[in-house]
């Protein structure tokens, strides 16, 4: 018995999502008393760093060459390391790939799936998973009743918990399907993370009037290390790039912490961030009903109080 | 080509949310019910202007009881040539999977539609268990599709950016925005729906490998905290002393 995660990389560096999934995971196994295993498919030099994330063994399904990503390809390997390892669970990231992932594994292996899960499920006399539903308006808690099971987990639901330890690495060969689906080209942002995964978020909207205005928020997103998003005007009006939409229909995130500057809080937009743990709204309209949502509230305009924002934040840094 | 355009339907975001039956079931009265907007503006739209570029003929199918029929129609009014609806009531991802799963092997499709999630759930469950039933490969938020002959060229949107992908049909796709640009439709189409044909076809039996334990509604936010736009640092030691997240 094991709870196999699937561990997210990207050539020799696991991603954020494996790292939670490894603490997720092994948390989980402590639990129901049995161990962690990751797995990690297609080339990659560093698996057993997982263990310093709770991981206690990895199964490697190996291959010479970058295996892209074609969702059969991978749940034909995810299934092989699941009947290696007995698994009895297996967590996905609900990230681009997970979600790929989480209803062909369910409809392979006949196993419960339960997706955006946000917390430790309950096993205390059944399987209790629980996601965010209805535009984060309200919780869903799913018993999952077939003997395997399937969670993929909302990105900053639970925080990596390092150690010293490493894990040992198993190769495990798979004969794979051709993939048949060809990625041509893959275009991301370097150099900053991606909004998912992003544990601060400094999210801008129509209050800023003009594209070339948006210096003051890649300021103060760089002084507190966070991601730039936007609101769905703005991404419309191609001032900001698509993928920095949040909201209903951008994509959802959960940040630690969420500056809203310059957007009304509509409902479609607040239906991607609400989640977030703490929310910081700045509008200079004290009706606007993003305050509803939000922890922190500055009633003012946003060209003086970011700017003033950015200098006490650069203080308090320096401070440090 | 044969296309399938999989809508379901989902309470709009504004709707009021509440539950009966001891928080077990979703309290669907009073609640205004729309065609999920990844199905409607996106994948719908998308499989109809192929349909006009390249010719094809288009089946819209939904899981659901009698009172989608309004949603279906409003497809076909955008649309869809014909519709079929498996009944049943409350079905859950993998029940729906399955049916259209059966029906598309029946019938044999070169590209299967779903939006990229329902609005309700958000759990994108649908197409990967609808396109492992099927055998074919998936293709998940689909930002643009382009097609000649059998061969597709998709972008699909990932964490940070966009992938490019190549595969020949048939597949199963999932629109995100961007896919195609959201349609109303018109008089001639309303007209011309209440005469398109709309099959109603009984489930196939499935066994359910989850089920909903209760929901629950956080409490409500405890009201915001307003601070003086002049003195942001006061801001700054909320943030780290009260709130520890800085
Ligand atoms: C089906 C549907 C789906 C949608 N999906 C999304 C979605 O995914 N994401 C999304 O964001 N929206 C979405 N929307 C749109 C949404 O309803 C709102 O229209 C949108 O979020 C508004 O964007 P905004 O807040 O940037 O602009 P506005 O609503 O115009 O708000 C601008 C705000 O800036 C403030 N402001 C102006 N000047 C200043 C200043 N100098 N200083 C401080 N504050 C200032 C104003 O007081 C105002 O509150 C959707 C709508 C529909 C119908």
């Amino acid at each position: 018995m094991s709870v196999l995660f699937l561990a997210e990389h990207q050539q020799d560096n696991y991603k954020k999502s494996a790292f939670e999934a490894a603490t997720f995971s092994k948390k989980l196994a402590e639990k129901l008393g049995t161990t962690a295993i990751g797995v990690v498919v297609g080339k990659m030099n560093n698996a057993g760093s997982l263990g310093k994330y709770g991981a206690d063994k990895v199964i490697h399904i190996q291959s010479n060459q970058e295996v892209s990503f074609d969702s059969q390809v991978y749940t034909e390997a995810i299934a092989a390391a699941a009947n290696q390892s007995s698994a009895k669970v297996i967590i996905l990231a609900h990230s681009s790939t997970g979600k790929a992932l989480g209803g062909r594994l369910s409809a392979k292996l006949k196993a419960g799936l339960v997706s955006g899960v946000n917390a430790l499920p309950d096993t205390d006399g059944g399987f209790k998973a629980r996601k965010s539903v209805f535009s984060g308006k309200a919780q869903g808690i799913y018993n999952i009743t077939s003997d395997q099971k399937i969670l993929t987990l909302t990105g900053n639901a639970v925080k990596p918990v390092r150690s010293e330890n490493e894990a040992s690495v198993e190769t495990l060969d798979v004969a794979l399907p051709p993939a048949r689906i060809s990625v041509k080209e893959v275009k991301t942002v370097q150099g900053i993370v991606p909004l998912p995964e992003a544990e601060i978020v400094v999210s801008a909207g129509r209050g800023m009037k003009d594209p070339g205005n948006w210096g003051i928020i890649e300021e103060l997103a760089a002084t507190l290390g966070a991601t730039t998003a936007c609101s769905r005007p703005v991404a419309d009006a191609d001032w900001r790039p698509h993928h920095e939409h949040v909201g209903q229909t951008g994509i959802a995130i959960r940040p630690n912490l969420y500056f809203a500057i310059g957007i009304s809080g509509a409902i479609q937009h607040l239906a991607g961030v609400n989640t977030s743990k703490v929310i910081v709204v700045i509008n200079k309209d004290p009706e606007a009903p993003f305050f509803k949502a939000a922890d922190y509230g500055v009633v003012g305009d946003l060209f003086e109080v970011v700017p003033k924002l950015n200098e006490a934040l650069k203080a308090f840094k320096a401070a440090q | 080509m044969k296309y399938l355009v999989c809508i379901s339907k989902t309470p709009d975001t504004t709707a009021k949310i509440g539950f009966t039956n001891n928080n077990k079931t979703f309290d669907s009265s009073g609640v205004q019910y729309i065609m999920n907007p990844y199905d409607e503006w996106y994948a719908l739209v998308r499989a109809l202007e192929l349909k006009e570029a390249q010719g094809g003929d288009i089946t819209l199918i939904n899981v659901g009881a009698a009172d989608n029929e309004t949603i279906i129609r409003k497809g076909l009014a955008i649309g869809g040539d014909k519709a079929v609806r498996i009944n049943a009531e409350n079905p859950s991802a993998w029940f729906v999977s399955n049916q259209i799963a059966n029906y598309a092997k029946t019938e044999g499709f070169d590209i299967i539609f779903t939006g990229k999630e329902t609005i309700d759930y958000n759990g994108a469950e649908v197409p990967a268990m609808i396109a492992e039933l099927v055998d074919m490969p998936l293709i998940s938020f689909a930002s643009r599709l382009e097609l000649s002959g059998n061969k597709a060229t998709i972008q699909r949107d990932i964490e940070g950016g966009v992938e490019v992908v190549e595969v020949e049909t048939p597949f199963v796709i999932s629109a995100s925005k961007g896919l195609a640009e959201q349609r109303i439709p018109n008089m001639r189409g309303i007209m011309m729906a209440k005469t398109k044909p709309l099959e109603v076809l009984e489930p196939i039996a499935v066994d359910e490998l989850i089920e909903i334990d209760h929901f629950e509604t956080p409490p409500p936010k405890s009201s915001v905290k307003l601070v003086d736009p002049a003195n942001m640092e006061e801001l700054v030691r909320l943030l780290h002393e009260e709130a520890k997240i800085i």
